[in-house]
């Protein structure tokens, strides 16, 4: 404990030092999703010296350029950082998916080829599961791969990949053996995005933005040293990644996509009488139902953590709180355009008629439909409680 | 603090859960009701309560009591609630030990609380006077003559009055009705001239009582804290009682729940186990998820209490904890109900006990609507 509070201390003044003043507030970490070739100034200083502090990924060995932290510090840290309005250097998938199923499944080799890459922040992954026929049920998967000694030759096509545009590499799943049961015949595999048989296609989203593409794959090499598990058994190394990307989506909660006003703050402000009280009584309801299952679910998030560290392992608690979380985040966006009445639906480029945030908070609104539909959807979340948690009979 | 059990509080809850299960099943409530036990719950089983030291579980040690903490009355309540379990736990061991502890001078103290760990006291809150849990408008009154006080007035569904020694009166001895100043609580002698109390038959099997107070005279030494100004006590009181009240109904939310999972996954009809289809499924985990949220805010609940948070803030935590616990209570038991189908109506099969426990206890010391319109109060909303 006193190691812990000496920790906590030092971290404190590092930050203090580090952190550059424009990121420590509103915005500040806007550009979390992108790797340094598409920063400047103090969002690329940020992650410079966190990168060389080894933080980009605190809790990784230092062998791979992490930082080395046990799980006491990094909670720590985090709170700290949340404390002092710190963003995160980086986010996204290659910090939050690839690297973890790495650093459980990859050989010796695989975590000194790729770890060091997202550690520094030069590397961006992207992820390609889903196909237009192999969305919720993902093993339907048909992207072909035919083995051909050292190396995997790849035909096919992925949808829906987030960031595919700014991407550096693509963890895959493909299908080795077509004349098995389907989970039984995928492999898990890496590639880089400059193979010139990779093209893209971008999709443009309900709300306009498009972060995201379809994926077409003409003879693409992908390296048998690239192959991560066995061949053929893909299917578990993919099911492990979701469970890290559930807990990225559902873990927030509350989290605002870059809006500066709470819920509650929006209401008085949008909603309140002359003292800035909310006078509607079933508004105030909502906002304090909302409050609540917030504060419950943090409560949640919290206690589960804790069980972990404890060693109870978290198994199929993932799914819960990747159902939940998803759908309070998703009803957190609803209320708030709902109380912003027409001001929440403007369109994103009328910057003359619509503040950034009531900008912010239609983007959120349009966006956060994806959170109960990408990773799983919610139904499959709650078939996975169903079977692995209750244990109740498949027919 | 992590919202976890330490080894101990485990240790305790095991012994808990195989204690009530062995000695409190659910059949004994049917037992007790059958045959119209007066104080609606056994005596033996109380003093085997009060036997393996639970009964001053929270009580400081220079007292006679355990000194163990409410996370460790938590775990014991909600066992207890996984059985239904009928004991004068909540209203002695929560309610009136907490008011005793919180309100009560040195010699109050000396002289009651080792009476009650030894199972010698039991204590009753007299608080409410309607149908809606509102201590502030308390109409009860006494008035000072003298050196005593004398009081006036009627009290609804006080939990175990029926074999209470002494109560806890809620009584107004200046202001209006709806205002938190001029509250002052009274330790009672509950065979004092003046006091009539008649038992309900409660739904649930329970004990509830009116007591009615017709010039009932109190000397002054009986005043539990200070007159005129008992709120911040009773708010304290009260906060204590629904994060405990709330672990209770969660033992029970988590039984009703196993049992209603168990059941669809044997009966069978349209030549499949009615628990393959997905319409039961989703709302099986549904139940599931709202579950464990209410898990998260009982045990961060009784942290609170044990880390010595009071007042305003420990109110909104007891407000989080009760309305998130009661609406999953109510819904967990209604699924239960319906989940069972014809078998659930029947008095035979013990989940019915369950539902109507659920609405008891939804309206011990405030309901759903109650906490979260005080929730939102508390929000600045
Ligand atoms: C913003 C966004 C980003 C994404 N990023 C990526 C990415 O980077 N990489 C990637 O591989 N994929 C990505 N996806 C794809 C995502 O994983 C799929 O959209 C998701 O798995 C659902 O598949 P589907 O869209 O084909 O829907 P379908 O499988 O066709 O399902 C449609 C709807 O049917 C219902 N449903 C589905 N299954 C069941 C069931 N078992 N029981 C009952 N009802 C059911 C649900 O309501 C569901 O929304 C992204 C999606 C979105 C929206
Ligand atoms: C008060 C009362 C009076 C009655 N009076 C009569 C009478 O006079 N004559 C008579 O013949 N019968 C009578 N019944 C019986 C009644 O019709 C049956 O209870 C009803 O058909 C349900 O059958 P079950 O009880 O076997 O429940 P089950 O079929 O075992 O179903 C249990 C539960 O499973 C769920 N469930 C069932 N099917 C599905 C499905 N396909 N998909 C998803 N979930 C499902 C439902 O939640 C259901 O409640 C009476 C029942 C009651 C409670």
């Amino acid at each position: 404990m006193a190691n812990l509070e000496t920790f906590k201390s030092e971290a404190t003044a590092w930050l203090e030092e580090n952190c550059p003043a424009s990121m420590r507030k509103h915005g500040g970490g806007a550009d979390a999703e992108f790797t340094r070739k598409k920063r400047s100034g103090d969002s690329l200083l940020w992650l410079d010296r966190c990168a060389e502090k080894g933080w980009i990924a605190p809790s990784w060995p230092t062998e791979y350029g992490g930082g080395g932290l046990s799980t006491e510090e990094h909670v720590a840290l985090v709170g700290i950082m949340k404390k002092m309005n710190i963003p995160a250097p980086l986010g996204g998938m290659s910090l939050t998916m690839i690297g973890p199923t790495l650093l459980e499944l990859g050989t010796e080799e695989q975590k000194k080829e790729h770890l060091p890459g997202i550690t520094s922040g030069n590397v961006h992954w992207c992820q390609g599961y889903s196909e237009p026929n192999a969305g919720s049920d993902l093993a339907n998967l048909q992207t072909k791969a035919e083995d051909k000694g050292d190396h995997f030759i790849i035909n096919g096509s992925k949808i829906w990949t987030s960031g595919a545009m700014h991407a550096d590499w693509m963890f895959c799943l493909v299908r080795t053996d077509p004349n098995v049961q389907k989970q039984k015949g995928i492999s898990f595999v890496l590639f880089p995005m400059t193979d010139p048989g990779v093209s893209l296609s971008p999709i443009k989203l309900i709300s306009g933005q498009s972060p995201f593409c379809q994926v077409f794959f003409d003879n693409v090499r992908a390296e048998k040293s690239n192959l991560i598990g066995k061949v053929n058994e893909g299917w578990t190394v993919g099911k492990r990644l979701l469970q890290h990307e559930r807990s990225s989506i559902g873990g927030g909660g509350s989290s605002r996509f870059g809006i500066s006003m709470t819920l509650n703050d929006a209401a008085k402000k949008y909603r309140g009488d002359e003292n800035g009280k909310i006078d509607d009584p079933l508004l105030k309801l909502e906002l304090t139902r909302q409050d609540i299952d917030t504060q419950a679910f943090a409560l949640t998030t919290k206690r589960i953590t804790d069980e972990t560290m404890s060693g109870v392992t978290p198994g199929f608690a993932t799914s819960m709180l990747k159902y939940y979380g998803s759908e309070l985040t998703k009803d957190s966006a609803e209320m708030m355009v709902s109380i912003m009445g027409p001001q929440g639906l403007g369109r994103d480029d009328d910057r003359d008629n619509f503040s950034d945030d009531e900008r912010g908070s239609t983007r959120a609104w349009l966006f956060t439909k994806a959170l109960t539909i990408a990773g799983g959807c919610s139904e499959v979340q709650l078939d996975i409680i169903s079977k692995r948690i209750l244990e109740l009979p498949t027919g | 603090m992590p919202l976890i059990l330490n080894d101990d509080q485990k240790l305790l809850k095991d012994s808990a859960k195989d204690f009530f299960s062995k000695s409190m099943p659910v059949k004994q409530l049917r037992q007790i009701r059958d045959d119209e036990v007066t104080e609606c719950y056994s005596t033996d089983s109380w003093k085997e309560i009060v036997d393996l030291g639970w009964s001053g579980i929270t009580v400081e040690e220079e007292f006679g009591g355990l000194e163990f903490g409410y996370l460790g009355l938590g775990v014991i309540l909600e066992e207890g609630g996984r059985t239904l379990a009928a004991s004068p736990l909540f209203s002695t061991c929560v309610l009136g030990a907490a008011a005793l502890s919180i309100a009560g001078n040195q010699e109050q103290k000396s002289e009651l609380l080792p009476l009650l760990v030894q199972g010698d006291l039991i204590l009753s809150l007299a608080i409410e006077e309607g149908a809606a849990h509102a201590p502030q408008r308390t109409r009860t009154t006494a008035s000072k003559s003298g050196d005593s006080f004398t009081i006036n007035g009627t009290k609804t569904f006080v939990l175990d009055a029926s074999s209470a020694d002494k109560m806890i009166v809620v009584t107004r001895t200046s202001g209006e009705a709806g205002s938190n100043a001029g509250l002052t609580l009274f330790l009672v002698d509950s065979n004092s001239k003046g006091v009539s109390i008649t038992s309900h038959k409660m739904a649930d099997s329970r004990n509830a009582c009116t007591v009615v107070f017709d010039n009932v005279s109190v000397p002054a030494a009986n005043v539990l804290g200070q007159v005129d100004n008992a709120a911040d006590d009773l708010q304290d009181i009260l906060s204590i009682g629904q994060i405990c009240i709330s672990a209770d109904m969660l033992g029970s939310t988590r039984e009703a729940f196993e049992r209603t999972v168990e059941y669809i996954k044997m009966r069978e009809q349209f030549d499949t186990i009615l628990g393959t289809k997905q319409a039961l499924q989703h709302r099986a985990a549904q139940l599931y998820t709202e579950i464990e949220l209410a898990k998260s805010v009982v045990i961060a609940g009784l942290q609170a209490i044990d880390e010595g948070q009071r007042g305003d803030a420990l109110a909104k935590t007891a407000s989080l904890t009760k309305s998130k616990v009661g609406e999953t209570f109510t819904l967990a038991s209604s699924e239960a109900v319906q989940m069972h189908g014809g078998i659930g109506m029947t008095d035979e099969e013990e989940i019915g006990f369950f539902l109507k426990r659920a609405r008891t206890t939804e309206h011990t010391l405030g309901d759903v609507r109650y906490h979260q319109n005080r929730y939102g109060d508390l929000l600045g909303l």
